[in-house]
């Protein structure tokens, strides 16, 4: 059961094979024999999940049941949904239960899904190791001494282990493509704009984009069907119609251009995963696509600019979080403004203090022109790098990450090696563009993921490309070894 | 040394609009603390702005009334500072593109060579749209404030003037045109008490002469126009004494205390502010197309200063009248609806009515135009019986008072009360004839060569005709009676 | 663009966190090599480039004026560290 698509999940949930508390209770079963090694959930109500797949059976009985109706999945902590505690990965919300849903979640709620709990994070979304957690360290299901990869690495090792079906993550700079290379799984951060963002707990509003982590590209068109569409409450949402993600799911790559930017496979690369990613796009040279060289020649400029432009926004939005209307306060302090300082400094974990701080200094009075103007206008040419290599190509690949899973501690002592490992992530994010990751094979025992960038919108697209390649391969159907039943 | 005061304002105008400007929640007045205070209010995690389209509106209405730019593209930025009535940590606001630019206020102020007051053109720098703060409750809590968030998010136009201003009395002519226009287009309900209508002023003083500003303090808040003028007046002497006994001034941000009559320095704001503003991410470009303004332009209502121009071409109302009877709305929709059912050669007759008994009555009893107890309708009732010699201007007055407390139209008021003047001329001769006969001594006198006991003669007539009869005609039978 | 410690903590105040001269002296190293690695920003060229604050080039969609809240006071309160009488609290402000 636990290896079965969402589709399969859905029609045996249809057909009454299963009921929706048994799959529930199934799932409920790992999250409880696994998570204690691989701590991918901050927070299990199994009143709340059982309370839903109930209700999921009723609807299911009544045949008003939707193709979702009755399928556990995981959220990342990051989703405000009521009732629930959504901490955010931060000691900061603690004991923080969100008053009311995000759009998402009311989306996934409609749909008859049921929660099975919210997946640890790093901290606000701000790492790709998710070390930074006030909760402890997520580990790689692969590896339990490597990272699982962040910011989404909680649902990244859920859906890895197989604690559920699939789960939600956020990407601003990376953090579904990532954790889903660095797990093995399928991970597609969609164009900026597509997901509502209302109740999605901000990191860097221009960036932030909410999509699915899943095992197949088909269960990520599926997501998508849910997770996807016009919300009124977020100025940023994008008024288009529905559409179904599954559409393009079926159809031939003959002739399909791949760009391979060279700057994805330069310096900084490591081998291993360079051969993997070759491979898989040999495969697709098999399926009949073309390749075409193409150039992204301000990529590199990209960390610089997002740690210019992410921090700046982020600095903003967590000024909220003050001690006055919700969340952690300080037990002591002397005044008003010694209670926000005590309260901020013990609220917060050293990586969200350290980008509040980057982002604050490039805001102040004196350095906004030579840090955040500057960096919207290298923005600008790294969005342009694409609108160009678009002209010469349907979709762009490259490998998600320069490396494998890591050993936890690795990159924490300096944060600029850290932040490295998005090299070829966010850049798309400052596009605003949609981006996807795959499994593509394995380095030295680990899973390597393999990137496909599309244009704005080719969402159903990408993950036919995708699917053609899960078709021709079994990468993404591999289970790590000692999470087997 | 002789001193120039230089002064500019900052005016915080609440629009009035049924809910925030980023959100669904009420903007009422008054409620229980938070209670209009909802997830976006409050900056609940992971909550989103969506603009107000009649905020917009009203910005539009006011750039149009001030004849100024409206921008075709404005941005929203971030201003950020911790406040515990600011609950996202920052405001939105608007900074380098803001959504009404250059336009200008005209305002009458007593001039240095004449009695007559001339007018001055105050240049407004720009406008733009933000949000309020919420509002802090200082009672004691064992030693901690309150905080009420139903304030947050209200609309608010901040509309900032040049320095264009030299006396308190120029900066307070000035506010209160503003106040008036506001409320004239519709846009913001004027109520200084409730926080609608907040002024900060920049007062600085420079030797008269002198190109160069002095260092101006910022007198916070002042809700009042009589506050205002003392704020300023007080702050400009303090100024002009400090620097007189050699002294400097500080840049600061002061406060007004109405009981001392002094301004203080705030104690909160003393640190550099770093407000670190950049565009809101939450929000993209607002754009306002030409279709846009020319809505909102067809439903503008007449502006002051060009109903004050057709009032004096339309109904040759001299500029005074004009003026005082286009200072409010309220009181130009009164003469519209009164002197509108009058010939127009009347007009002028209505506008000394308004301005008159009308304005005396209204101020008598602390009253506002609109619910004035004498409609536009019965005014113009009244009118035209003074114009057909029903009544007299005088017994006007007394029907006038009779309708103030609610006892009818005109006509039933002088029917009840037999106020109907007499024009009969066998009537009048009447009336003359005892008058005569009972004031020989008086005739004997007007024989002699006095006018006045003339005068006096009208003055018995109507007396005894208890002002019925028609002055016209009894001065008319007198003078052949007199012969 | 070198930064120093008495930077540190000006950026620490406005930010609002607390940070004592050891942690001050952490995030002085750190924040360095982070505005290390931006400072490659500089070599490019960007005259005549408009900022991007947005991936789509659109405008704002506006809202009608509605009132489409109603009172959830209790709840909201319910996660607040302190209250009374309907008012969140917090050490005195002082004007």
């Amino acid at each position: 059961m636990i290896n079965k698509s969402l589709k399969e999940l859905g029609a045996l949930l249809a057909a009454k094979q299963i009921s929706s508390v048994e799959l529930t209770r199934e799932f409920l079963a790992r999250i409880h024999r696994l998570n204690p090694s691989i701590n991918a959930f901050i927070t299990l109500d199994e009143e709340k999940s059982l309370a839903q797949a109930r209700a999921a059976d009723e609807r299911i009985a009544k045949g008003e049941a939707g193709p979702f109706t009755g399928i556990p999945l995981a959220q990342k902590d990051i989703f405000a949904a009521r009732g629930w505690r959504t901490t955010c990965g931060s000691r900061m919300l603690e004991n923080f239960v969100a008053p009311y849903d995000a759009h998402i979640v009311t989306e996934f709620d409609r749909a008859g899904v049921v929660n099975l709990g919210r997946t640890n994070m790093d901290e606000f979304a701000m790492g790709s190791s998710n070390e930074t957690s006030y909760y402890g360290k997520v580990r790689n299901p692969w590896d339990t001494e490597r990272v699982p990869g962040g910011s989404s690495g909680g649902s990244a090792a859920a859906v890895a282990a197989r604690m559920c079906p699939a789960a939600t993550g956020t990407d601003t700079g990376g953090s579904i493509r990532q954790p889903a290379s660095l797990c093995g799984l399928s991970g597609l951060k969609p164009t900026y704009g597509v997901c509502s963002r209302y109740g999605l707990v901000a990191f860097a509003s221009s960036l932030d984009q909410a999509g699915p982590i899943a095992k197949s590209a088909e269960d990520l068109a599926l997501m998508m069907n849910v997770m996807a569409g016009f919300d009124a409450r977020d100025s940023t949402s994008l008024p288009r119609e529905k559409e179904d993600y599954t559409r393009d799911l079926g159809k031939s790559l003959a002739g399909l251009r791949i760009g391979l930017p060279r700057e994805y496979f330069a310096e900084g690369l490591d081998s291993g995963v360079a051969q993997v990613v070759q491979t898989a796009i040999n495969e697709y040279r098999k399926l009949g696509a073309e390749i075409v060289e193409i150039s992204l020649p301000n990529n590199k400029l990209s960390i610089p600019v997002y740690y210019v432009l992410a921090p700046a926004e982020a600095s903003s939005n967590l000024a909220r979080f003050d001690g006055v209307r919700y969340g952690y306060r300080a037990p002591e302090y002397t005044d008003l403004n010694d209670m926000y300082c005590k309260t901020r400094a013990q609220g917060f974990g050293a990586e969200v203090k350290r980008r509040i701080m980057i982002g604050t200094y490039v805001l102040s009075a004196g350095y906004y022109d030579a840090y955040y103007l500057k960096a919207q206008k290298i923005r600008r040419l790294i969005a342009q790098d694409f609108d160009q290599a678009f002209k010469q190509c349907d979709v762009i690949m490259g490998p998600t990450a320069p490396g494998t899973a890591f050993k936890f501690g690795e990159k924490t002592a300096d944060p600029v090696q850290m932040y490295l490992e998005d090299l070829y992530t966010i850049a798309v994010n400052l596009a605003g563009l949609p981006g996807m990751s795959i499994p593509a094979g394995f380095s030295s025992g680990l899973p390597v993921g393999l990137q496909i960038i599309g244009n704005y919108f080719d969402e159903a697209k990408m993950l036919n490309v995708a699917h053609q390649f899960q078709l021709a391969s079994d990468w993404h159907t591999r289970m790590p070894e000692g999470i087997r039943e | 040394m002789k001193w120039e005061v230089v002064i500019g304002l900052e005016t915080h105008v609440q629009l009035q609009t049924q809910s925030k400007i980023f959100c669904g929640a009420s903007t009422a007045f008054g409620s229980e603390p938070n209670t209009q205070a909802d997830a976006v209010s409050l900056a609940l995690p992971g909550v989103l702005p969506v603009l107000n389209r009649e905020a917009v509106r009203c910005a539009i209405k006011f750039g149009l009334a001030i004849g100024a730019d409206i921008a075709p593209r404005s941005v929203f930025a971030r201003k950020n500072y911790f406040y515990p009535d600011l609950p996202k940590g920052y405001q939105i606001s608007q900074y380098e593109l803001p959504v009404v630019g250059k336009g200008c206020l005209t305002i009458r102020v007593p001039a240095a060579n004449s009695e007559q007051p001339e007018d001055k053109v105050v240049n407004i720098t720009r406008a733009h749209l933000e949000e309020d703060a919420g509002k802090s409750v200082h009672e004691d809590f064992h030693g901690m404030s309150g905080i009420d968030l139903n304030r947050a998010g209200t609309p608010l136009l901040e509309i900032v003037s040049e320095p264009d201003m030299r006396s308190a009395a120029e900066a307070v002519a000035y506010a209160k045109k503003l106040h008036e226009l506001v409320q004239w287009i519709g846009i913001c309900d004027g109520n200084m008490q409730e926080g609608s209508f907040r002024c900060d002023v920049n007062v600085s003083v420079r030797p008269e002469g002198s190109e160069k500003l002095g260092t101006r303090r910022e007198i916070k808040n002042l809700n009042s126009f009589r506050f205002m003028q003392q704020a300023i007046e007080y702050e400009t002497r303090w100024q002009i004494e400090t620097l007189e006994d050699g002294g400097t001034i500080q840049q600061a941000t002061v406060l007004f205390d109405p009981d001392s009559g002094e301004t203080r320095a705030m104690r909160t704001k003393e640190e550099a502010n770093d407000y670190r503003y950049f565009p809101d991410p939450d929000l993209l470009p607002l754009q306002i197309t030409t279709d846009d303004i020319a809505h909102v332009k067809a439903a503008m209502p007449e502006l002051p200063d060009a109903m004050k121009a057709r009032f004096e071409q339309e109904y040759g109302l001299p500029a005074y009248d004009a003026a005082t009877i286009t200072a409010s709305r309220a009181m130009a929709d009164y003469f519209v609806a009164a002197a509108g059912a009058l010939p127009k050669e009347f007009a002028k007759q209505a506008a000394n009515w308004v301005m008159g008994s009308v304005a005396a009555k209204l101020n008598e009893e602390s009253r506002e135009i609109a619910d004035c107890p004498v409609s536009p309708a019965q005014l113009a009732g009244l009118l035209k019986r003074i114009q057909d010699g029903t009544i007299s201007g005088k017994i006007a007055k007394e029907v006038f008072d009779a309708m103030w407390v609610g006892e009818g139209d005109a006509d039933a008021i002088i029917e009840s009360k037999g106020l109907k003047q007499v024009s009969d001329a066998g009537e009048i001769e009447k009336i003359v004839d005892e008058v005569l006969a009972a004031n020989a001594a008086m005739v004997t006198e007007y024989k002699a060569g006095k006018e006045k006991a003339f005068n006096s003669l009208v003055g018995q007539c109507m007396k005894v005709s208890k002002g019925k009869a028609n002055p016209a005609q009894v001065n008319e039978i007198l003078k052949k009676k007199l012969v | 663009m070198s930064l120093n410690l008495s930077d540190v903590k000006r950026i620490a105040h406005l930010a609002r966190v607390e940070i004592d001269d050891a942690d001050a002296e952490t995030a002085l190293r750190q924040l360095s090599g982070i505005l290390g690695l931006i400072a490659e920003m500089q070599s490019i060229n960007t005259d005549g480039i408009t900022p991007m604050s947005h991936s789509q080039d659109i405008t704002q969609r506006l809202r009608d004026d509605a009132v489409t809240e109603t009172d959830q006071r209790a709840l909201f309160q319910s996660v607040a560290p302190a209250v009374e009488g309907g008012l969140y609290l917090v050490p005195k402000v002082i004007e």
